[in-house]
């Protein structure tokens, strides 16, 4: 089996198809067919369809709920109110956050389209036929939809479930619509840096509520097979095992009794990290009906119910000298949780990484402190394609650090590349708490404003204005730079859980005789293609080829317990996971080639894809060859057999950075923004498969031009929301997207096996304060220093009519 | 309301059903006929992932009864291939170009891509967008998407010439 | 989302339809493309007992052109009126404002009459009528009316149609031959209803204006011809005084909403932005 391979490195390595390869991804045969395997796309036989009565009103009494007509229709099996579920202990569920939220609204409704009675029928048009029927009678009550009224004192009562728990999930509650003070830094120090500073730049910037909106919307089929008392929950779940845990904890049905599974799911962005009472009220139904019951929710139930994103009014000081060195950074957030906490973020982080907020800067002194408040808007605080938080603490700093930049008149960049982080001082520790792994911020912005030409750019925005001044264009230029540092891979179980587990994750890896494999992991992809990618890596680190390897997640029968996909955390934690796993195994193989070529494992060397003698290349065990002798050799003192599992916890957040550059053309007359050009340089440290980050910065830069430029869930003070289908709700199409230009840098994570840090959620996190500083540049020299997003057309007029710049 | 009796081709194949007239096309095509590459993604006629081809028009067939195809001709992602089973050049390309991310656009951008390209076999980069500008993805900012487009009419404009 | 239960017709004539129409009354609506009536079932804001579906009604599915005089059926599609040359020929305003209604998919089913008949401010085609001073042509089983378009459009989804009358054919007499138009939309993406829109057809003779129409889209309750905007600019130089006091005129007019779009201060300046430009636009396509 030696003979002399004729095939040469550089070749083998590509065959492998391992890290750094432009894969074509696997997942794609199935879904340019339409054979993907959606939620929505199982039928089980006698699957019953369940729908939501819900509360038309913000907040309102339940006087009565009259379920006698809905229940005269042919086809309803049973509907469910919270009467039915509170012998079950089920009308309120724990939320990620330490809160509880109404499965089905209990005496109250405390948002519009609470779901208040879940009606069972035999197919999804009775169900909402009766859906119509189930006659609720309502007292409204006054409703609180400005977060900045919630700490009134004559603010209505909003939770009366917890009104005497003055002692909350995070500390005190100091009115009955708080939910937690977080603090973090030294207040003391900060506030004494901004008075001793001889700048001080003060801004309020909201950061509005928006939505993931992913395409296809939640949704799940539970089935109870009441025979061998088993519970199997198909659903689009982020985190499948985190769901299985919730669901034995709530249901009391033993752990090992029930199976999660996460199909095909047809994008997240952070939206399918909670738990729904949907899910819950299915699971009810099928234990009660001894049926299959399935949950999808529509577009405008999405857009109103599952899962906001942001609603931080933030408060931002930044100081400085006068030539422009960053002094100390003070914040408050005043964080819109609406009427449940249903944040996802980490247990210990009621606020997330926020304190994320020094950002790519070396600021000496910061304090943080975020005060939650219940308002009759619908719970979320999900991380919409970001870490959690971290994209209103890039906004934060970036737009802060263009107005100081604008009051201390330098031009923005310099200010920049001033205060960075220098190359030299990583690890770094910041004044919030968190150590920076790595980064080069200086050649990442100096690189981005070569590229683009910046100083060209400057020039030609000096010309504009003075043409505009002559009457000669109504358009003004705005660019804008953003400089974001993303905190990933959460994280370290010693500061990490979610309700209590750990975010550690998972791979198991089986080698089939033949040298084939398959790899199994706690996370779930929801369109990143980790099918491809879990592959390459695993390639390169045990040399079979990709092409080789089956991945498999979701569920949770199979997969090894993790965390889930989300806050770009599986790559810095499953792949290196899926990297450690690889790595015992090739130990292992390592031992059976020393057995195989008669020589001590110290005198083999690893090369690609096999184990070659030291000094003598043409003496080798390819690996394929290894995986046959590990089941039908016997070896002395070896088990059979080729498998491993790594359950790997962190030592530290990953940390990917970016230097992104916007330009815009605004037309004053329309309001109308033209994104000329965008150039996004991500650092993500070692790229695993460039076609596919290239694609996560394309997607995750749409969503930040619709969040700057559109995205808004706005309520009335009614407490109705307003415009939550896709004809109000910004998702821009191909035409209003502009070509995206990429570029990178590479500077690998120092504690990651392979050096990878995550990307998926970079562009979100740096491409909304580009957009919004290349708007507000347009203004800044007629003294624009901040205005709200979006940036739509009416309120870029609106900033242009301020400014006397509009006919 | 009585149900009704509906007869229509779908992907080649005459199917006869009996359907409440209310029931939309998509329904009808993911739950009667057991197609379910084409998808709901918002109730409303704005995104696109149902598009189906109804006599040679890319239509929503999230906004059309099943009564209001009856008689007529449906061609859905499943019907895309070509007859020996070889995956059609768009969706080749998707896979070639990174032309999709969670796949649930996907089969409507495909759908609609294929009509498109019969409407005009070399469109410009502005004509791709403005023709794709009813299906919305939420993954793949469309660049990758214009570009399986764009290289999928350029191989199909081979393809023809050689036969 | 799932609409109510309802009958299914298909109608082979307009007879047959109105037949239909009188027997069951207000218990039926008509659906064409259905994709103005279609998701206002599925909210259930709209719940017929009885849906009449007129797409097998041959004869309001054709263009004629005769001369200068134009018939558009009911249930020519936007996307057949964009294929149609003859009639861009003639008049490329409505390509240029089809072009600009929804995506393709919606163009290809959504049609003209369905486009004018309901009375949803926001749809395009209305203005353009107004503009091109198209007469509507209803029939019951009464008999047929003429409505002119600038008379058909009462209040948001109030028409001059009854529920027993079909909106079959649109005419109208095309502009001579040289004519200029445009029409100039602001939306907050493609697909999107106007934030605010002007409709212009303008012929000069030299550098005077021999005849303006401007219509507005979407700046108030119903489609508005801009009359006195119209007017003023008859026997005018077409410059920045005479623009200026047509857009003046025309904001003067509107009424819009105030939604996602824009409060009204910003759709009423932008109905003064959006005049203006078509004005300068439809100088140029003068030929």
């Amino acid at each position: 089996m030696n003979e002399q391979s004729p095939i040469s490195p550089e070749d083998r390595i590509k065959n492998l198809k391992g890290i750094g390869s432009s894969r074509k991804r696997v997942e794609d045969a199935r879904f340019t067919q339409g054979a993907g395997n959606y939620v929505d796309d199982i039928n089980l036989p006698g699957m019953l369809f369940g729908d939501f009565v819900r509360s038309p009103h913000g907040h309102a009494r339940i006087i009565s709920i009259d379920k006698e007509a809905a229940l005269a229709v042919p086809g309803v099996i049973a509907i469910l109110t919270a009467a039915d579920l509170k012998p079950l202990n089920l009308h309120y569920m724990p939320t990620l956050a330490g809160d509880v939220q109404a499965v089905l609204a209990d005496e109250k409704v405390l948002f519009q389209n609470q779901e208040v009675a879940f009606v069972i029928a035999e197919d999804r048009y009775i169900a909402a036929d009766a859906v119509e029927l189930v006659d609720v009678e309502y007292e409204a009550l006054p409703a609180l939809t400005d977060a900045f009224k919630a700490l009134d004192d004559d603010a209505p009562l909003l939770r009366e479930d917890i009104k005497d728990k003055m002692e909350g999930a995070h500390g005190p509650r100091k009115h009955h619509n708080h939910i937690f003070l977080w603090e973090e830094g030294d207040k003391e120090a900060t506030e004494a840096a901004l008075s001793q500073s001889e700048i001080v730049v003060e801004e309020e910037i909201t950061y509005q509520r928006v939505h993931p909106c992913p395409l296809e919307t939640c949704g799940c089929v539970a089935s109870m097979d009441k025979i061998n008392g088993k519970l199997t929950l198909w659903g689009t779940f982020q985190a499948p095992h985190a769901v299985r845990t919730v669901a034995s904890l709530i249901t009391n049905i033993p752990e090992h009794n029930i199976r999660v599974v996460s199909p095909d799911i047809g994008g997240g962005f952070g939206n399918k990290v909670g738990v729904y009472p949907g899910y819950i009220c299915s699971v009810v139904a099928s234990i009660v009906t001894g049926k299959p019951v399935k949950w999808i929710e529509d577009r405008i139930e999405n857009l109103t119910s599952t899962a906001f994103a942001r609603d931080y009014h933030m408060t931002g000081k930044l100081s400085a000298t006068k030539d422009g060195k960053i002094t100390g950074l003070w914040c408050h957030v005043l964080a819109d949780h609406g009427a449940f906490d249903a944040c996802a973020d980490p247990t210990k982080f009621p606020a997330g990484f926020f304190h994320i907020v020094t950002g790519s800067y070396d600021i000496p002194v910061a304090y943080v402190g975020v005060d939650g408040v219940y308002t009759n808007k619908a719970p979320g605080g999900v991380a919409y394609r970001c870490s959690f938080r971290v994209t209103e603490a890039a906004y934060l700093i970036e737009r802060m650090v263009d107005i100081l930049a604008h009051k201390l008149d330098m031009d923005p960049a310099e200010l920049r590349l001033k205060n960075f982080i220098k190359k030299e001082q990583f690890p770094y520790q910041s004044a919030l708490g968190w150590e920076y792994d790595s980064g080069d911020y200086h050649t990442a912005l100096e690189k981005g404003m070569a590229t683009v030409d910046y100083k060209a750019l400057r020039a030609e925005q000096v010309e504009k204005r003075a043409a505009f001044d002559r009457g000669e264009t109504r358009s003004l230029m705005g660019i804008g730079i953003a400089f974001f540092t993303e905190i990933v891979g959460a994280g370290p179980v010693k500061n990490c859980d979610i309700l209590g587990l750990g975010m550690f994750d998972s791979c198991e890896i089986r080698i089939h005789p033949t040298g084939s494999a398959i790899a199994r992991l706690g996370t779930i992809s929801q369109g990143q293609g980790h099918a491809t990618t879990f592959a390459q890596i695993l390639a390169t680190e045990i040399g079979l080829p990709a092409e080789d390897i089956t991945v498999e997640e979701g569920d949770t029968d199979t997969a090894p317990y993790g965390l889930g996909t989300y806050g770009s955390r599986s790559t810095p934690v499953a792949g290196a996971a899926t990297a450690m796993a690889g790595r015992k195994i090739r130990a292992k193989a390592q031992m059976i080639a020393a057995y195989l070529l008669e020589v001590h494992e110290g005198d083999l060397e690893w090369d690609i894809d096999r184990f070659v003698i030291k000094g003598n290349p043409d003496a080798h065990k390819t690996m394929k060859e290894i995986a046959f002798a590990a089941y039908n050799q016997a070896i002395p003192g070896l088990e059979p057999g080729l498998e491993a599992v790594s359950y790997y916890d962190p030592p530290n957040m990953t940390y990917p950075f970016g230097a992104y550059i916007c330009v815009v053309d605004i037309d004053v007359d329309t309001g109308v923004t033209d994104v000329r050009r965008f150039y996004a340089l991500d650092d993500c440290g070692t790229r695993i498969n460039p076609m596919i980050i290239e694609g996560q910065v394309h997607g995750g830069l749409t969503e930040a031009l619709a969040i700057a430029m559109g995205q808004e869930i706005s309520y009335d003070e009614m407490g109705n929301v307003k415009g939550a289908s896709l004809m109000d709700f910004y998702l821009p199409t191909a035409v209003e997207t502009p070509h995206w230009e990429t570029d990178f840098t590479e500077t690998p994570s120092p504690h990651h096996p392979i050096g990878a840090k995550g990307v998926g959620e970079s562009p979100n996190v740096g491409g909304v304060p580009a957009f919004s500083n290349a708007v507000h540049d347009a203004f800044a020299h007629k003294g624009l220093t901040h205005t709200q997003m979006p940036h739509d057309h009416w309120r870029v007029w609106q900033t242009a009519e301020k400014l006397g710049l509009t006919k | 309301m009585s149900k009704m009796h509906v007869k229509m081709t779908v992907n080649g194949k005459e199917v006869e059903a009996l359907a409440e007239p209310r029931t939309l096309l998509i329904h009808f095509l993911r739950e009667n006929q057991q197609l379910t590459g084409s998808h709901i993604g918002c109730d409303t006629g704005h995104c696109g992932a149902c598009t189906v081809d109804i006599d040679g028009k890319s239509v929503k067939s999230c906004m059309t009864f099943v009564g209001q195809t009856a008689g007529k001709s449906v061609t859905t992602i499943e019907g895309i291939a070509n007859p020996d089973g070889s995956l059609h050049v768009l969706q080749e390309s998707f896979k070639e170009h990174h032309g999709l991310q969670c796949g649930f656009c996907t089969p409507g951008m495909i759908t609609r891509a294929y009509r498109l390209l019969q409407e005009n076999p070399s469109p410009t980069e502005e004509e791709i967008r403005y023709g794709i500008s009813g299906n919305l993805c939420r993954c793949t900012g469309y660049q990758n998407i214009v570009k399986s487009i764009q290289a999928a009419a350029e191989t199909l404009k081979i393809q023809e010439a050689a036969e | 989302m799932i609409p109510g239960s309802f009958d299914y017709h298909r109608p082979q004539s307009v007879s047959e339809a109105l037949a239909m129409l009188a027997d069951m009354g207000d218990e039926a609506i008509i659906v064409a493309g259905g994709h103005s009536l279609i998701p206002m079932m599925k909210l259930r804001m709209a719940i017929p007992e009885n849906l009449i579906d007129i797409q097998d009604i041959a004869d309001i599915q054709n263009i004629s052109i005769s001369g200068l005089d134009v018939v558009i059926g009911a249930m020519v599609t936007q996307a057949e009126l964009i294929a149609s040359e003859p009639l861009n020929a003639l008049c490329p305003l409505l390509r240029e404002t089809a072009l600009q209604i929804a995506d393709p998919q919606i163009r290809n089913v959504g049609t003209v009459g369905g486009n004018v008949a309901n009375g949803d401010p926001g749809n395009d085609m209305p203005a353009i009528m107004q503009v091109l001073d198209a007469t509507f042509v209803l029939q019951s089983n009464e008999g047929t009316r003429e409505v002119k378009a600038r008379d058909y459009y009462e209040a948001a989804y109030f028409t001059a149609r009854t529920d027993l009358e079909i909106l079959t054919s649109i005419k109208f007499t095309a502009p001579p031959a040289g004519h200029g138009s445009c029409y100039m939309k602001q939306k907050r993406k493609i697909g999107d209803y106007a934030t605010a829109a002007a409709a212009v057809v303008l012929t000069m003779d030299g550098d005077i204006v021999t005849s303006a129409s401007i219509g507005l889209t979407n700046v108030s309750d119903t489609p508005l011809y801009a009359a006195q905007a119209s007017s003023l600019l008859v026997g005018k130089k077409l410059d920045e005084a005479s623009i200026k006091a047509a857009s003046t005129a025309a904001k003067a007019i509107t009424d819009p909403a105030e939604d996602s779009r824009g409060p009204k201060e910003f759709r009423t300046h932008l109905t003064g932005v959006m005049v203006d430009r078509a004005l300068r636009q439809s100088a140029k396509t003068i030929r």
